[in-house]
């Protein structure tokens, strides 16, 4: 068992950074905006299927389909927060849970509709390749994952520290009616920050198809582990969603390994808890 | 202008007109149909199997309705009644008084046990059959319910044929297998498999050196494939679904695990077309022992032909589904009228050989087909193919399997 330790690390990290990968948008969109956003797990769907099908029927490699699928994805949420969300909440956090559920529910059941239970996987060619680290053979397309992982964070976090955009979304996120008054267009930067958190999943969907499967119901896979890493990593704290991710892709592998797999989930809830009993915040979280 | 009728031209005349009005519906009665229900999953998670299962129903419907019909009823037509079980048993009970108020005679159906079990329930309250097409669990034949007929095999049956099968097959390899890991996922379906297999397999001579079980879904196969390999295991026993089989087979790839063979028993994904073809490369050689039809058979053949004709693909489903129309064919052949409690007696003295399954007459006790038997597929390039028992099969087995390197 012992030498399966090293190789259980390490494809904890790759999964991690799937983890990692969905969460980063949700930490703008549930961390930053504190919209608790339950269609997540469908957008995710419906970026798998887009690049799926993009792949399927265009041929299009799924990481170059990064170009098309991000900015229409940014396209969609940037609509969803502005054309849906926005007008029908009337301000509510109530009346949003309920609105992005209705949305979860509607694009899960229409996909069901039009593409049916099937499982999809895509046909790619270096699907099987893998990459050999200290011994261990990695999933090509994880070890892709966890690179972009290790690249996206830190350049979303610099996008939110340095840009004139980034600063409106913290100033609407902290003190919406102050940043009105300073001439912030609030319902814009809302969507525009809905917008980047999409694209964001867009990202992680072609990310994970190479190495994923696609079904209707493959949002709520991620979607509960999303929102662990969000909290864990401290409420929109980009940098910490990525080590949370990689922290609870690690532990859940370890978890597995020693404890079974049925068990191996439950070291994720386990390590939530008592992470946040010592640090209420979260690992990189502010204390309010 | 005045006219005479009398009492004799009248009669003529009432003749005539009585005639004439009657003819449409002798017309009629010489083009009848007769009413067969389906009752399939066609929305909803299963929405692929019953829709596959509808579409069989309906390839056996048009080659009977082609062949002249019903014969002892003039030449019926089959006229499918299809309703959708929506993947939800309370949809699968509520569909059989639609099937009841459309006049269908019998049913076939419904993909998954629990359907299946709760569409038999209701229509035994109106005394109609169902002829099931795909239904393992063993509680289906031991309600003793009247109008339940299973035509194909339970999960018992399965389980002791692919058990049967292996030891022969191991045998013919000079006993080459000795030891085997079994994956299951956590649920009563690869629990209590693991369960027979860990009991049964030492009696074959081949030991359990890893058991490992996984909640569905499981996301990651990495570490089960690492296990799976340090326990050098000569056989690959697993029972999980598509979605997890799929990432299995491919992590057990990536990490390298060199393998004798992979033998699923009723296979989420080894008898699955679409698993062969998008997974080529993980796919080959795979056995399953499950559901499938005589490729021998010449009807077999014209099936799989109108199967690529409609660009569907061919699956167990569609094989099984075709099979149960013919059965209520004969039995109403049999019957010679569309009564539901005559179907019942009909089905219950089946003796129909000329299905397109590679089973005996059939004989149904206490509901349940005794002449059914599951056989071994393999999936072998592109194709599944049959390779067990050899009377049917259209390839031979590989076990075990050539090595990678």
């Amino acid at each position: 068992m012992s030498s399966l330790i090293l190789p259980a690390v390490l494809s904890g990290l790759m999964m991690g950074a799937v983890y990692a990968l969905v969460a980063l948008g949700l930490t703008l969109i549930y961390g930053v905006l504190h919209i608790i956003n339950f269609a997540h797990g469908s957008l995710l769907m419906l970026a798998l299927y887009a690049v799926y099908f993009l792949h399927y029927h265009l041929g299009v490699d799924p990481y170059l389909a990064i170009p098309i699928v991000l900015p229409v994805f940014f396209a969609l949420g940037y609509a969803l927060q502005r054309g849906l969300i926005a007008p029908m909440s009337s301000g509510s956090e109530q009346n949003v849970l309920l609105i992005t559920l209705a949305i979860s529910m509607i694009v899960d059941n229409l996909a069901l509709y039009f593409w049916t239970s099937n499982t999809r996987t895509a046909d790619i060619a270096y699907a099987y390749d893998t990459v050999e680290i200290l011994g261990a053979y990695l999933p090509l397309g994880r070890v892709i994952a966890f690179v972009a992982a290790l690249a996206v964070a830190p350049l979303l976090w610099a996008f939110m520290a340095y840009t004139r955009t980034g600063s409106a979304i913290r100033a609407v996120a902290i003190e919406k009616r102050g940043a009105e008054l300073v001439g912030i267009d609030v319902n814009h930067t809302y969507a525009i920050c809905f917008g980047i958190g999409t694209a964001c999943v867009a990202l992680a969907a072609c990310l994970l198809l190479p190495t994923f499967y696609v079904t209707p119901q493959v949002g709520y896979t991620f979607v509960l582990v999303a929102f662990t890493t969000v909290v864990l990593g401290g409420m929109g704290s980009l940098v910490g969603a990525l080590i949370a991710g990689l922290l609870l892709g690690v532990i859940e592998s370890l978890c597995g390994l020693f404890l079974g797999e049925s068990l191996g989930q439950i070291g994720i809830f386990l390590a939530f808890i008592l992470i946040l009993l010592f640090k209420p915040s979260g690992l990189l979280g502010r204390a309010r | 202008m005045t006219f005479k009728i009398d009492r004799r031209d009248l009669l003529k005349a009432s003749g005539a007109i009585a005639a004439t009005l009657a003819a449409p519906s002798i017309l009629r009665a010489q083009a009848a149909t007769v009413k067969v229900g389906v009752i399939e999953p066609l929305t909803g998670n299963l929405a692929y199997n019953g829709t596959q299962s509808a579409a069989g129903a309906k390839f056996a419907a048009d080659a009977i309705n082609a062949a002249g019909g019903i014969k002892s009823m003039g030449g019926a037509k089959i006229e499918l009644v299809v309703v959708d079980a929506q993947s939800r048993p309370e949809a699968a009970a509520s569909a059989v008084d639609t099937l009841v108020q459309a006049g269908a005679c019998a049913f076939t159906g419904a993909t998954a046990s629990a359907l299946g079990l709760a569409s038999s329930q209701a229509a035994a309250k109106h005394n109609l059959a169902q002829v099931f097409s795909i239904g393992t669990a063993e509680t289906i034949v031991q309600r003793g319910l009247p109008n339940v007929f299973r035509f194909t095999p339970g999960v018992n049956k399965c389980t002791s044929v692919a058990l049967t099968n292996l030891k022969l097959l191991n045998e013919g390899s000079g006993n080459s297998v000795k030891t085997a890991a079994i994956v299951h996922e956590d649920g009563p379906f690869g629990s209590n498999m693991a369960k027979i297999m860990k009991e049964e397999l030492p009696k074959q001579g081949i030991e359990v050196v890893e058991t490992i079980s996984h909640p569905t879904p499981q996301r990651d196969f990495s570490n089960i494939a690492l296990r799976v390999k340090a326990s050098k295991a000569d056989i690959l026993i697993p029972s999980n679904y598509l979605n997890e089989y799929t990432l299995m087979a491919r992590a057990l790839n990536q990490q390298r695990v060199e393998l004798k063979a992979i033998y699923s028993i009723l296979g989420g994904a080894a008898s699955n077309i679409k698993f062969v073809r998008e997974n080529q490369e993980v796919a080959q050689y795979v056995m399953d022992c499950n559901h499938w039809y005589d490729p021998t058979k010449e009807e077999s053949k014209a099936l799989a032909a109108k199967v690529a004709d409609a660009k569907l693909d061919l699956t167990y489903d569609i094989m099984v589904s075709y099979a149960t129309i013919q059965v209520i064919a004969d039995a109403l052949e049999r019957a010679a009228s569309d009564d539901r409690q005559k179907m019942i007696e009909a089905l219950a003295a089946s003796t129909f050989d000329g299905s397109i399954m590679p089973y005996g007459p059939t004989k149904f006790v206490n509901g349940d087909n005794v002449n059914s038997q599951p056989v071994n597929t393999q999936i072998r390039g592109d194709k599944i193919e049959l390779v067990f028992p050899k009377e049917y099969a259209s390839a031979e087995a590989v076990f075990p399997i050539p090595a990678k390197n």
